[in-house]
């Protein structure tokens, strides 16, 4: 076993050897996602992001060639800084893309401040607070995050469906808490009303909803479901079972493709289904449709279309490397003046311009959707209408916006 | 041999031997030709994981009781630690000196071991796995579910060791110290127990529990006083744990890593305490370096699969093998050397049970 | 039933007067004060009918969980993954050949026979050693985990039931008179009634197999004394391998019943190994009795557990666990197994 190690050891030092000799001419970056467990399918779809946008710049960033080395988390916050700490410390990349999920970008966050020569980009985390409070001055995220999702279908629902009262049904945790002060605050803003007890927050992983469908209120004009995958699924299914008859309103990820093209039972009820999102697969936009193209000519094994973890790597990705070639590749000063050109860097996107806030939030357009039926009798989204330029704090100043305090099961109040 | 016999019944620890000056001397010396990531990472991180498995050892090789609650109780004294110290979530944080946190994290989360054995002492073998299990993940629902104490599926983040004597204990160095001076005294007191009166009537408990309780020996206060003492060794490395991870949340106490610990137990070999620090160091390696060599989608496979053939094969583990591999090459040299005279000792003994179990 | 009456006169009173409350409470329609008490109605009922069937799923899978053990003393930890695999082989041949019931059928066959071959190749070598095949069992839940995972990704799958088992039925159970005097009456699926009656004829027809068959009466014997059985000349590893089989077989049927009901992701080989292990360990194991009370209690606390206190509902279950050994740590119906 000793031997073993002491092999192990001297491989890592003529590796940390050879590296320092290759610097110059090489950049290692870091691509940290989900490849193991329950969301690997979403882990491999990232990495299709992060290659497709290394692809697009040949593998070059600022006039050098750019290592990439992957690192693998289960989507537990311990696993992905373990991961992130291996790419750092043992892999010794000086930029890191990653990671996934919303828990995993807070701890990465965390672990940003530590490293301060080197460059974080987010992958497709949506916690508010990874950049909101606290931030990292060495974490920057060009996607959106879970409340800028919902823009403008607070908006939507008040204004064009006509909805004056709405019950809640949620998972129980920090995204879709996210989601619904995101839906939450214009819709109680111009005059809806969501009352506390009309919100049920129900345990992520829960498949038995038929309980939680019963108590739902029938004097609300339609239900806001922020529920993902697999619970998703199984409550479109057993609400239409239990004959519910009530509109819903979608989260970004309740009527998104991995629900809609689930296999088994059409849904078909949900045609009508408002929702909103950083993507919108049926966007007819020739930036679009070159991405999705180079996507299926890239991955002919992968989704049909991106999802928006590929989309969320992507433009993290071409960020990077768009902010590479702007300082030459020079990452001799700890990364400083990448990350200077990273805060002033503008760049049009698959989706739309992106650029960051001060506190290197993105401020992106956004899609709202509406689920319609497809030429094949499959469920799709369509385009309703794209709200440009949304900002993490809402169009409000970084103090006023605080006042709303953390997201949580009652935040917005709305009564 | 029954597999039990093979699997636990950990002797009680026999005296100094000679190779453990160069194992001491290497893991003394090793921060000073690893690199920090080595120091902290692998070095640091399997003292930890096997002082977890040890505690299991301890219960396993010599109580006989597998219990899967040995992580739930390390996490349980990380989660208090970020309770009573401080954390940067703004929920809890009652910013108790570290001294006190420390001392109450790991006496309370050793009272609840107590508790889980007094759940479970009352059943035996098979039985005391699923009861553990159930209790473990019906702690981890508790802590995800409970937002006004341990802040729900978000958990704590910005949890830090104290800065004592001008050292701040999370740098590489003095961490990976600590985690050796507490994983050695863990491994002392393991030690110590399994030679006193207590550690030997635990283990004629373990043996035959029958016997034991007509000789009028509390069999149950034993037990639940074995789950205490594991439950100190557990959860004082759970308190190393949240120093290192800086947080904690469900996911830190969830199944995945509960059926983790056994296995680094099992791997590592449960009839010596030295075995579940052998597994721990594979296992962290694996987790850190399998990207590198494999598919890291199949992680699971190859931690499975090592389970499986362990089990197998080599009921006492790693270290079983390693024991067996030594005594075989032995046996074979005093064969060459005394030729024509017949050796069978105990270890190509053992190696013929292996072949027939 | 007379005897049990005269001996517990106590508690035959609490247990009539608790139907009665329970039929009163589904048939009247309810006045004020109760609403006050227990919320609206419909929940009420629809959160009973729902733990009742939910109660029978978890029958299905943890009888024949509960079946292995009490022959064989085996905790087959892998009993998850057989529901989930189940599951996957029944929606397989459900979707190639456009049958239900044929995915039904041959999700039952398949996992009998992987349970089959995993007695006679794995179990059968190590024989009377419990906890090396319960290690056995985990390791193998995990690999096995991490395969369906490669094969069917983390996609959800749900069945198509056949179209008569889908949609509501209207029960003769009235939730609220309107104003204008129209009574409403609650609608309930037609496919969760169904699984409950499955359920319970999955237990009459192990009942019968059980007490009325001669294999049944090995089985029987072979439960309270292996060593006897072995000893009275009947091939014991042709009892087990079959054991394991309509055990085994019984979880992949689960898995295509439960699948139609709720859905298959990973994780859920996971979620019905706990849930199975709970409802033994409440209904005692090895005992079919135990497993179906066991089921029924999990199931109703589960449910009531969510409609009405949702952030503390999961752990209700495992609370309820917690009592039941404290009180009888062999399990209500449990024999002696607890003690070796």
């Amino acid at each position: 076993m000793l031997k073993i190690i002491r092999n192990t050891l001297v491989a890592a030092a003529l590796i940390s050897l050879s590296t320092a000799t290759m610097a110059q001419d090489t950049i290692k970056m870091g691509a940290l996602a989900t490849l193991e467990g329950a969301f690997t399918v979403l882990g491999e779809d990232s990495m299709r992001g992060v290659q497709m946008a290394l692809a697009e710049f040949n593998s070059m960033g600022g006039g050098k060639k750019i290592e990439l080395i992957t690192g693998s988390s289960n989507a537990s916050p311990d696993s992905a800084i373990r991961a992130a700490r291996k790419l750092v410390e043992q892999d010794g990349v000086q930029i890191l893309v990653g990671p996934l999920s919303g828990s995993e970008g807070l701890a990465v966050k965390d672990y940003a401040k530590t490293q301060p020569n080197v460059t974080f980009l987010n992958g497709s985390s949506a916690a508010q607070d990874t950049t909101l409070r606290e931030p990292a001055e060495n974490f920057f995220r060009f996607s959106t995050e879970g409340a800028q999702w919902m823009a403008g279908l607070g908006e939507y629902a008040y204004n064009e469906k006509g909805y004056r009262s709405v019950a809640v049904l949620a998972e129980d945790y920090s995204f879709p808490y996210t989601q619904v002060f995101g839906f939450l605050e214009p819709f109680c803003r111009l005059g809806g009303k969501s009352p506390v007890d009309a919100r049920f927050w129900v345990p992520i992983g829960n498949k038995d909803y038929s309980s939680v469908i019963a108590a739902l209120p029938d004097d609300v004009d339609a239900i806001y479901v922020a529920l993902g995958g697999a619970d998703a699924v199984n409550f479109l299914t057993q609400y239409e079972q239990a004959g519910g008859d009530l509109p819903l309103i979608g989260g970004s990820i309740t009527v998104d493709q991995s629900v809609l093209g689930s296999k088994g039972r059409a849904r078909s009820f949900v045609v009508g289904t408002p929702s909103a999102g950083p993507i919108s697969d049926t966007w007819d936009d020739s930036r679009w449709h070159a991405f999705v193209e180079a996507y299926q000519t890239q991955f002919p094994d992968g989704f049909p279309s991106p999802s928006l973890f590929a989309h969320a790597y992507y433009i993290n990705t071409k960020a990077a490397l768009l902010g590479l070639d702007q300082v030459g590749g020079d990452l001799s000063d700890g990364g400083a003046n990448l990350r200077a050109a990273l805060s002033a860097l503008e760049f049009e996107t698959p989706t739309g311009m992106v650029k960051l806030d001060e506190r290197r939030n993105a401020i992106a357009d956004i899609f709202l959707t509406e689920v319609i039926e497809g030429p094949e009798g499959n469920l799709l989204n369509k385009t309703i209408a794209v709200t440009s330029q949304v900002s993490q704090t809402f169009g409000l100043s970084y103090d006023e916006f605080l006042n709303y305090g953390q997201v949580g099961r009652e935040n917005p109040k709305c009564e | 041999m029954k597999f039990e016999h093979w699997f636990f019944n950990a002797t009680p620890g026999s005296g100094f031997k000679p190779s453990w000056l160069i194992v001491a001397v290497f893991l003394i010396a090793y921060p000073g030709f690893s690199s920090d990531f080595f120091t902290f990472q692998i070095g640091a991180y399997s003292l930890i994981l096997g002082t977890i498995a040890l505690s299991l050892m301890m219960l396993a090789g010599y109580g006989g009781m597998i219990s899967l609650a040995q992580m739930t109780v390390a996490g349980l004294a990380g989660y208090l630690v970020a309770i009573l110290g401080d954390n940067s979530v703004g929920v809890m944080g009652l910013g108790w000196p570290w001294w006190l946190t420390v001392f109450v994290a790991i006496s309370l989360a050793a009272l609840f071991s107590a508790f889980v054995g007094a759940i479970s002492v009352r059943t035996e073998g098979i039985y005391t796995i699923m009861i553990t299990l159930a209790i473990a993940v019906a702690l981890f629902y508790f802590v995800r579910q409970n937002y006004t104490i341990f802040n729900g599926f978000t958990g704590f983040a910005g949890v830090e060791p104290p800065t004592t004597f001008g050292v701040y204990w999370r740098n590489p160095l003095p961490f990976y110290y600590l985690c050796l001076a507490i994983a050695v005294l863990s491994l002392w007191a393991v030690f110590y127990i399994s030679r006193s009166t207590f550690g030997l009537s635990l283990q004629a408990i373990r043996d035959n529990p029958r016997r034991m309780r007509s000789l009028g020996f509390n069999v149950a206060a034993h037990r639940i006083f074995a789950y205490f003492l594991s439950g100190i060794i557990a959860a004082t490395a759970g308190v190393l744990m949240v120093w290192f991870n800086g947080r904690i949340s469900p996911g830190s106490v969830g199944v995945e890593v509960v059926i983790d610990i056994l296995v680094i137990a099992v791997v590592g070999g449960l009839r010596h305490p030295v075995g579940p620090f052998l597994g721990a160091i594979v296992f962290v390696l694996l987790e850190n370096f399998a990207i590198d060599l494999i598919d890291r989608e199949r992680f699971n496979t190859v931690i499975g699969l090592a389970l499986l053939l362990i089990v197998l094969f080599s009921p006492d583990g790693l270290l079983g093998l390693w024991r067996r591999a030594r005594q075989r090459l032995s046996a074979a040299r005093q064969t060459r050397l005394a030729a024509g005279r017949a050796t069978r000792d105990g270890g190509s003994e053992s190696y013929n049970s292996l072949s027939n179990p | 039933m007379r005897q049990f009456i005269e001996r517990h006169t106590f508690w035959s009173i609490i247990i009539v007067l608790g139907a009665a409350i329970l039929l009163w409470l589904l048939l009247a329609v309810w006045p004020e004060w109760v609403t006050n008490l227990l919320g609206r109605k419909k929940t009420f009922v629809n959160t009973l009918l729902n733990g009742l069937t939910l109660g029978g799923l978890y029958f299905l899978v943890a009888s024949g969980f509960t079946l292995i053990f009490g022959l064989m003393r085996n905790v087959n930890l892998a009993h998850g993954s057989m529901y989930l695999f189940g599951a996957y082989i029944g929606y397989e041949v459900a979707e190639a050949s456009g049958s239900w019931f044929l995915g039904l059928a041959i999700a039952f066959l398949a996992v009998a026979a992987s349970g089959v071959l995993m007695q006679v190749l794995v179990f059968r070598r190590m024989e009377g050693d419990d906890l090396r095949q319960t290690l056995v069992t985990i390791a193998i839940s995990i690999i096995a985990a991490d395969l369906m995972l490669a094969i069917w990704t983390g996609t959800t799958y749900q069945f198509a039931p056949p179209e008569w088992l889908f949609g509501a039925a209207q029960l003769p159970i009235v939730s609220v008179i309107r104003s204008s005097g129209e009574a409403v009456y609650i609608k309930y699926p037609i496919y969760r009634l169904a699984v409950f009656v499955v359920a319970v004829a999955v237990g009459i027809a192990l009942w019968l197999f059980l007490n009325r068959t001669r294999i049944g009466m090995m089985i029987r014997a072979g439960v309270n004394d292996r060593d006897m059985l072995s000893a009275s000349g009947i091939n014991v590893q042709l009892v087990f391998a079959l054991v394991f089989g309509i055990g085994a077989g019984l979880a992949g049927f689960a898995g295509v019943v439960g699948g139609t009901a709720l859905s298959i992701a990973p994780g859920e080989d996971v979620r019905y190994l706990l849930a199975s292990l709970i409802v033994v360990i409440v209904g005692g194991l090895g005992s079919v009795p135990g497993a179906a009370i066991g089921a029924l209690i999990i199931g109703l606390a589960e449910q009531f557990g969510l409609a009405y206190f949702p952030t503390y509902g999961v752990v209700l279950t495992f609370l309820i666990m917690v009592v039941v050994l404290a009180v009888r740590p062999q399990g209500l119906m449990g024999g002696q197994w607890t003690r070796r």
